[in-house]
């Protein structure tokens, strides 16, 4: 094949964000401390171009590059645009954080890009060792994002905690891919689809290398029984960490998990959405239940998250393109309000290291800034899931999906436990609104966090009010990727 | 003018746009009490062409607006009134502006959030009523709740976080196994959420079986039947007196209009197999209520419990599937709402004075506050059911219909009003001539000119209810015919209707119809196959041939 500049076109988001990390990383070496907003700035910036190169090479139909291992869709384009949007919310929200905690390094903004560039690399595989790759690089970035803070005894025992079950999981993931290249011969995920369809694939091999798979992914998405890291790193990781590991990686982790279960392994479907759903009641009881016990709502909002990727778990396993589509629509509406949430903590965390991550320091938030409080309480509604908020459509189209499968009962499990969870997302706004206040000091903010902070907050209640653009792009986008293959 | 059909989305929206308008507006409790109160009173002027411009003679929907929202679960935004809903709707309307007055004193910390909820559940709480897509519908049903959660929550009494918890969590409930059974009629229905087409659907005996008790916990908590009532009584008494009034008037007619609304038309069979329990449920709600109710201390509690038997006439009324019944338990929402919301204002303004609710330390009320006793007396009468009063109306429309399909239940039914009157009375005589309790130089102040401006237009409608109930009835009538015809022809035979309409309405018979979804579930028949051709025979002809 000759080479020519147009094969690049499809993965030219990737090049450029991997060039200007590399030109950041070298500029940074000559900005002083405190002329760490041009580095941010770059970093924005590139985001910004970024989405806009997306937006640029953006062609109908799905286009391949490099010997067919990576791949340009309406879905990755999509996912990789909201990525973008997503991490440039996280620095917006945490650039008063990290700088009153001296985190706010060239090295961690050089290390976002990185974790995005690992991001785009899996929401775009088209191969086992793509995918494998984009994960690597993604999972790497941030065991050594939450390690940044040196002197956090609780930050190191996070990372190493991430690193170790991160890297175990790792090594499931592709003892799984070496059975399944082993029984069908192949690593491209549309030739392992056929050859599983052929049926000259040994069954067992293919079943052991599912099982794998699905552990694997089960560890990266963080659902029970391989949840253990979550509570601990979303815990012991400063807050703008865990907003960043709760958020963007979330999305790339669905586009991981469709691209795999949804065309790789789409033959299989009757294996693996029988382990979807044990995984998924699992997580959603687990989580929900543990989230009522806790008093850090970083540590309850990691439970949360564990119920939220159970929730998308039940998307996948309904096993069609309504679910697909409809866990999709979950993950940027989950991706959204997790930005919100961790945003919230940070605003009200204070320059003197204080962290406003106790449910004690939500108390009274409304007679502190009913403003921040009414934000707080749609964000809260959103993810308990109740109408009018965004929260409530994506609980309803997973529902919806899990019907049509034909799986009324597991439908009506996932509401009872979506009761349960209404408690806790609950028990916040009481704090709010029915408590009186702990402390009386004033809340300092930047300009830019308030105005994104609403954004946010309205934007779950806009979304809402009209839910219907966003689902019926996640719906097209998801009919037109995983179905042409 | 306002063109017919943007009529209900005007009311939908307005309130909205006062809440926003409050909110925008400088913290003053001054400005968001009169803006508050000048959007309930549009609202309410707004309303008004839904009691003038209303066709009685039509069973279908009216006023109808169809937008559609979300395209890909072909979800439109339907709105629409009849007969079952206008009353509600205007009542709704009317009780707000009522709400905004009676908070003017009693609510004085945080008045912005608290006239914005306010505002924001009128809207909900309209929305609910005039949906005519069940998804729309359950969007309002659990919107609601946010408001009312928050004004228990934030100006209740002592143990509002108690109180609100529980009423939220109960709720949501009810209503999730809910949101599985609409997703389930949406698949069976064809693909739909019109409530007009999903109710002409016929479906199999079991998934009638899981649809109503779906619905059926939904509304049984709302309403609330005996044994779900347990919230009510907390909720009540910690919420502020308009959080009382809004919850007793209009919350607790959702669920009765769910009942109508869903639970007949969609799962008739359903609604004949278990009549029986949901009966018992009713009496017992009705007696176990009114029982309650004698030995209360607590003024709310008193009126509370006295919502459970109430509200168990209600649900007794619709489940003897007679258009007496039926018709006397909507009219008997409307005058449920308006003597209780009463009697909550009541108790609200006698605990703005004293700063309690127990009858022990209000009593003796005697002549220091004549306007207030009369209209306390005038209240509690037409709780009981005086003649002259508008629920000797409704009760007595409830009853004859009863007597008319169960003997029995009528008859312990009667004992329920008894019991009424007992402990009414009871409440009465303690509370106005009772021992005196306060100290010497206490004094208690008459009603102030908005106290009686709260209350006398609820005065008004108890006796224009209870003299000429006709306008009312007439508004009614058209919708429960069609709703009983629809329920009687499944049931064919046992019509105890029948001899003063002769000529029915075109009579589906549902029963075919199941042979025909049984074999082709997956691919229904369009409508209108399934509908046998019209046949006009009376009920007496039917029973014969049957």
């Amino acid at each position: 094949m000759n080479f020519a500049i147009s094969n690049l076109l499809p993965v030219l988001p990737e090049v450029f964000v991997l060039t200007m990390a590399c030109v950041i990383l070298i500029a940074d070496l000559l900005i002083r401390q405190s002329g760490r907003m041009a580095t941010y700035l770059l970093v924005q910036l590139t985001l910004l171009g970024c989405s806009l190169i997306i937006v640029g090479t953006h062609e109908n139909g799905v286009v391949y590059a490099f010997h067919d291992m990576v791949v340009d869709d309406l879905m990755s384009d999509v996912l990789k645009l909201l990525t973008c949007l997503a991490l440039s919310m996280m620095l917006v929200y945490s650039r008063q954080y990290l700088t009153a905690r001296d985190l706010f390094t060239g090295e961690f903004m050089v290390l976002v890009l990185f974790a995005l560039l690992g991001m785009m690399v899996m929401i775009s595989a088209n191969h086992f060792l793509t995918l494998y790759l984009g994960l690597e690089l993604l999972s790497l970035s941030l065991y050594t994002i939450v390690a940044l803070q040196r002197d956090s005894s609780v930050a190191i025992e996070a990372s190493m905690k991430y690193f170790v079950l991160g890297a175990l999981a790792s090594s499931l993931l592709l003892y799984g891919m070496s059975m399944l290249y082993g029984a069908t011969g192949a690593l491209q995920l549309s030739v392992v689809s056929q050859a599983i369809q052929s049926g000259a694939a040994d069954k067992n091999l293919l079943v052991f290398g599912l099982v794998f798979m699905v552990s694997g992914l089960a560890f990266k998405l963080g659902v029970v029984p391989f949840h253990m890291w979550v509570p601990d790193v979303y815990q012991g990781a400063p807050t703008a960490i865990t907003m960043l590991i709760g958020s963007a990686p979330k999305l790339a982790a669905f586009a991981f998990a469709a691209r795999i279960l949804a065309e790789g392994l789409q033959p299989l479907v009757q294996h693996w959405s029988g382990m979807l759903i044990i995984l998924a009641i699992a997580s959603m009881a687990l989580g929900n239940i543990s989230a009522i016990a806790q008093t850090n709502l970083k540590r309850m909002f990691a439970y949360s998250t564990i119920t939220h990727m159970g929730f998308l778990l039940l998307g996948l396993l309904s096993g069609n393109t309504e679910g697909y589509g409809a866990s999709m629509f979950y993950v940027v509406v989950y991706a959204l309000m997790s930005l919100g949430a961790f945003g919230m903590i940070m605003l009200l965390s204070r320059a003197d290291g204080f962290e406003a991550d106790t449910l004690n320091d939500f108390k009274g938030l409304s007679r502190r800034s009913p403003w921040l409080a009414f934000l707080m309480l749609l964000l809260m509604f959103s993810m308990a899931g109740v109408p009018p908020t965004v929260g409530f459509y994506a609980k309803f189209s997973v529902l919806n999906a899990v019907v049509q499968a034909g799986h009324i009962w597991l439908a009506v499990v996932a509401v009872l436990f979506s009761l349960i969870g209404a408690f806790y997302y609950l028990r916040i706004v009481k704090l709010m609104y029915f408590d009186a206040p702990e402390s009386h000091a004033a809340i300092t903010f930047e300009q830019d966090t308030v105005l994104l902070m609403s954004a946010n907050g309205l934007g779950v209640l806009l979304l809402g009010l009209l839910p219907s653009k966003l689902m019926s792009v996640c719906a097209v986008a998801v009919q037109q990727s995983l179905l042409l293959h | 003018m306002i063109h017919e059909s943007n009529l209900l989305s005007l009311l939908i929206f307005l309130p909205v746009l006062g809440a926003a308008i409050i909110g925008l507006a400088p913290r003053n409790d001054g400005w968001s009490r009169w803006i508050a109160l000048a959007f309930t009173l549009l609202v309410f002027v707004v309303s008004l062409p839904l009691w003038f411009s209303f066709d009685t003679a039509s069973h279908e929907m009216q006023f109808v607006t169809r937008v559609s929202w979300i395209p890909a679960f072909n979800i439109n935004y339907a709105v629409g009134v009849d007969g079952i809903s206008v009353l509600l709707v205007l009542l709704t309307t009317l009780i707000t502006p009522l709400c905004v007055l009676c908070s003017w004193k009693a609510i004085d910390t945080r008045v912005k959030e608290y006239m914005m909820a306010l505002l924001v559940m009128e809207a909900a709480l309209i929305g609910v009523f005039v949906s005519l897509d069940l998804f729309l519908f359950f969007v309002f049903w659990e919107a609601e709740l946010i408001p009312m959660f928050l004004i228990i929550g934030v100006w209740g009494g002592q143990r509002r976080v108690y109180a609100a918890l529980k009423f939220f969590l109960y709720t949501m409930t009810g209503s999730l196994p809910m949101l599985v059974a609409i997703l389930a009629l949406y698949y069976t229905g064809g693909e739909t959420f019109d409530i007009r087409e999903l109710s002409k659907g016929a479906y199999s005996a079991t998934f009638q079986f899981w649809v109503f008790w779906a619905f059926f916990l939904a509304f049984a908590i709302k309403v609330p039947m005996f044994p779900f009532h347990t919230w009510l009584p907390d909720a009540h008494v910690e919420a502020p007196t308009a959080g009382s009034v809004m919850l007793a008037s209009v919350m607790l007619k959702l669920g009765t209009y769910g009942f109508l609304r869903f639970s007949l038309p969609m799962a008739p069979d359903a609604s004949h197999a278990f009549a029986p329990i949901i009966l018992a449920l009713s009496l017992i709600a009705i007696i176990w209520g009114s029982y309650m109710a004698l030995v209360q201390t607590d003024l709310k509690k008193l009126v509370a419990y006295s919502s459970v038997g109430h509200m168990g006439f209600v649900t007794l009324g619709i489940f003897v599937f007679n258009s007496q019944g039926i018709e006397g338990a909507i009219l008997q929402m409307v005058n449920h709402g308006i003597t209780t919301g009463a009697l909550f204002l009541c108790v609200g303004i006698i605990y703005e004075r004293t700063h309690s609710r127990l009858i022990l330390d209000c009593s003796g009320l005697r002549m220091t506050v004549p306007i207030y006793v009369t209209l306390l007396a005038i209240f509690s009468f037409a709780s009981f059911g005086l003649p002259g009063t508008n629920s000797f109306v409704g009760e007595f429309l409830v009853l004859v219909g009863t007597f008319k399909s169960n003997l029995l239940a009528g008859a312990i039914s009667i004992g329920g009003v008894v019991l009424t009157v007992a402990y009414m009375l009871w409440m009465l005589q303690r509370i106005v001539w009772g021992e005196h309790s306060r100290e010497e130089g206490v004094v208690v102040a008459d009603l102030n000119g908005r106290e009686i401006a709260t209350l006398v237009p609820l005065l008004v409608l108890v006796f224009w209810i209870g003299f000429n109930p006709e306008p009312f009835l007439d508004r009614i009538r058209a919708s429960v015919k069609h709703v009983v015809s629809e329920m009687s022809s499944v049931r064919g035979v046992n019509n105890i209707e029948g001899h003063n309409d002769v000529v029915h309405p075109p009579l589906p018979d549902r029963r075919a119809q199941h042979a025909v979804v049984n074999t082709a579930a997956a691919d229904r028949a369009p409508a209108d196959s399934c509908r046998a051709p019209p046949c006009q025979i009376s009920n007496w002809d039917r029973k014969q041939t049957l």
